[in-house]
């Protein structure tokens, strides 16, 4: 569904990913796993098309994303959940879910992606008409995945889901991320939390300096600093 | 003495108005985009120009002259994005409102000595034949013209607050004057909504235009007097409030006039330069906003 070639990019002179190569089939929940400053959120970027490549190609079904601008490829049927949420805290709850059905397919089937976004997320229904603003960092959480979910996505995208959320509530979204799932969206989580990830996902890669450096289920990748950290510390 | 407070306290929620209609172009523009286009006050007096020469020429009633005069800036707008602006928007944001600032700085010196060959530097003014007619309460006078105009300005702001608010497109406006990137994750095209806040931005500029051109008058100058006060208003409204601004815009007014008859006319111009440091002091999120994000 999703394939990354060797993607080398940069921010300005700086080189952030080294020939990242990765995949990810339909239907399947797949977890980018790694340090701080690692390149995970670089490569979602360059997934969404915020950050153009320098080289290497990005595959989504039959299109080449290379040359797509962002806004398009949110229409193929991408959606990402971006760090820390970016919900619109000066609009309401509801038009935060509306602009999130901004493309003209998502828009005609608005209502019923309302529906079922509220089914996941009953809370976002109470508080429809308040100011997103003044949600709780839980509720936002919510709103930014529902939001993403209102575009009707084939492919979510996930960057630190778990990010500034008490334990408990990163076990509610970790269950929420896997309903979403098991109904059909694939999905790639970035991911901190590197214990709760590999539980949650079918297999990962494993990124650190801007390469991925090895992939697997999470038996295979406890050879890895990073993971066995995550395991014994 | 009371009754030339209160006669100088309703011309300045007077003008107030047209201070308040020309901030908020600056605002749409400079909140959407991030461009500081300092010849926002150009633009106006172009829109003043348009209705003048049509009043002059063809007869035509400054106030029916709105929508033309709209049109004319739209087009103006246009083509000033396309030849100057689109060229900045790919910019981080410093470089972004550095950049206008000079090139608006330019565009304004250029636009203003244009109106100067084509119109010389004499002070032009609009007079419909109702334009003495004013009423009187509690013997406060109110001239008919600017009376509409105040009008006419809360009907713009109106409008536009219903359209941000109530339409797609409205909406995709305020979300990216909050976070352009997360608007582009949504699948809005930023660059469309850059287009078109600025067109609009230019067109509000044109109706206050417009308005100044009957109420008061024009001249090749004026660009930058009318800049200084939509930016000192923007600033009190807070950035992507509408209401604020035209609040701010009020605010400007009347305390202006209050100024020049409790202390000297001198001061007018300088309170509102005095508001504008006290409130970038005090309140940089502008005199109605909030902190929280």
């Amino acid at each position: 569904m999703l394939k990354l070639e060797e993607i080398n990019a940069y921010y300005g002179d700086l080189q952030a990913l080294w020939g990242i190569s990765m995949e990810v089939n339909e239907g399947e929940l797949v977890a980018l796993i790694g340090p701080n400053g690692a390149g995970k959120t670089t490569t979602l970027r360059v997934i969404t098309g915020l950050l153009k490549p320098t080289s290497g190609g990005v595959r989504f079904h039959d299109h080449h994303l290379g040359k797509e601008p962002a806004h398009k490829i949110v229409e193929l049927g991408i959606s990402q959940v971006p760090e820390g949420g970016r919900i619109f805290t000066g609009m309401s709850v509801l038009e935060n879910l509306e602009l999130g059905a901004f493309v003209a397919n998502a828009r005609r089937v608005k209502d019923q992606s309302l529906k079922w976004v509220y089914e996941i997320f009953p809370r976002l229904e109470e508080r429809k008409n308040q100011r997103a603003g003044t949600l709780s960092g839980g509720e936002r959480q919510m709103l930014a995945i529902g939001r993403a979910l209102m575009s009707k996505p084939r492919l979510l995208l996930l960057d630190e889901p778990s990010f500034g959320l008490a334990p408990i509530l990163v076990e509610h979204i970790f269950e929420m991320i896997r309903e979403i799932n098991r109904q059909g969206v694939t999905v790639l989580l970035v991911e901190q939390n590197v214990r709760a990830a590999l539980e949650l996902a079918n297999r990962a890669y494993v990124i650190e300096n801007g390469r991925i450096v090895g992939q697997g289920v999470h038996e295979d990748l406890l050879s890895f600093e990073s993971v066995r950290s995550a395991y014994l510390g | 003495m009371l009754a030339a407070v209160a006669q100088s306290l309703a011309f300045g929620i007077l003008v107030g108005a047209l201070y308040g209609l020309a901030a908020v172009g600056l605002n749409l523009v400079f909140g959407v985009t991030r461009f500081l286009n300092v010849a926002h006050g150009e633009l106006l007096m172009f829109g003043g120009y348009a209705s003048f020469w049509l009043f002059t020429l063809y007869g035509v009633d400054p106030f029916a002259s709105i929508p033309l005069s709209i049109l004319f800036l739209l087009l103006i707008g246009l083509l000033l994005y396309k030849v100057l602006f689109s060229r900045m928007v790919k910019l981080p944001e410093g470089d972004k409102i550095r950049n206008t600032l000079l090139v608006g700085f330019g565009l304004g010196l250029i636009l203003q000595n244009v109106a100067l060959r084509l119109w010389t530097a004499d002070d032009r003014g609009i007079t419909p034949p109702y334009a003495g007619e004013a009423f009187t309460i509690l013997g406060v006078r109110f001239p008919i013209v600017r009376v509409a105009s105040l009008v006419i300005a809360f009907v713009f702001l109106f409008a536009l607050q219903l359209f941000l608010r109530r339409t797609y497109t409205g909406k995709a406006i305020r979300a990216t004057v909050e976070d352009w990137e997360a608007a582009t994750l949504m699948g809005i095209n930023v660059h469309s909504v850059y287009l078109l806040a600025f067109v609009m931005g230019a067109a509000l500029a044109g109706v206050a235009g417009t308005l100044v051109s009957v109420g008061y008058s024009i001249e090749p100058a004026m660009g930058m007097h009318w800049t200084l006060k939509s930016l000192i208003v923007m600033v009190m409204g807070g950035l992507g409030n509408m209401t604020g601004t035209f609040v701010g815009g009020l605010i400007l007014g009347v305390t202006e006039s209050a100024t020049s008859i409790l202390i000297s006319g001198n001061y007018r111009q300088v309170v509102g330069l005095v508001i504008f440091i006290l409130v970038l002091l005090f309140r940089p999120q502008g005199l109605f906003g909030t902190k929280e994000g």
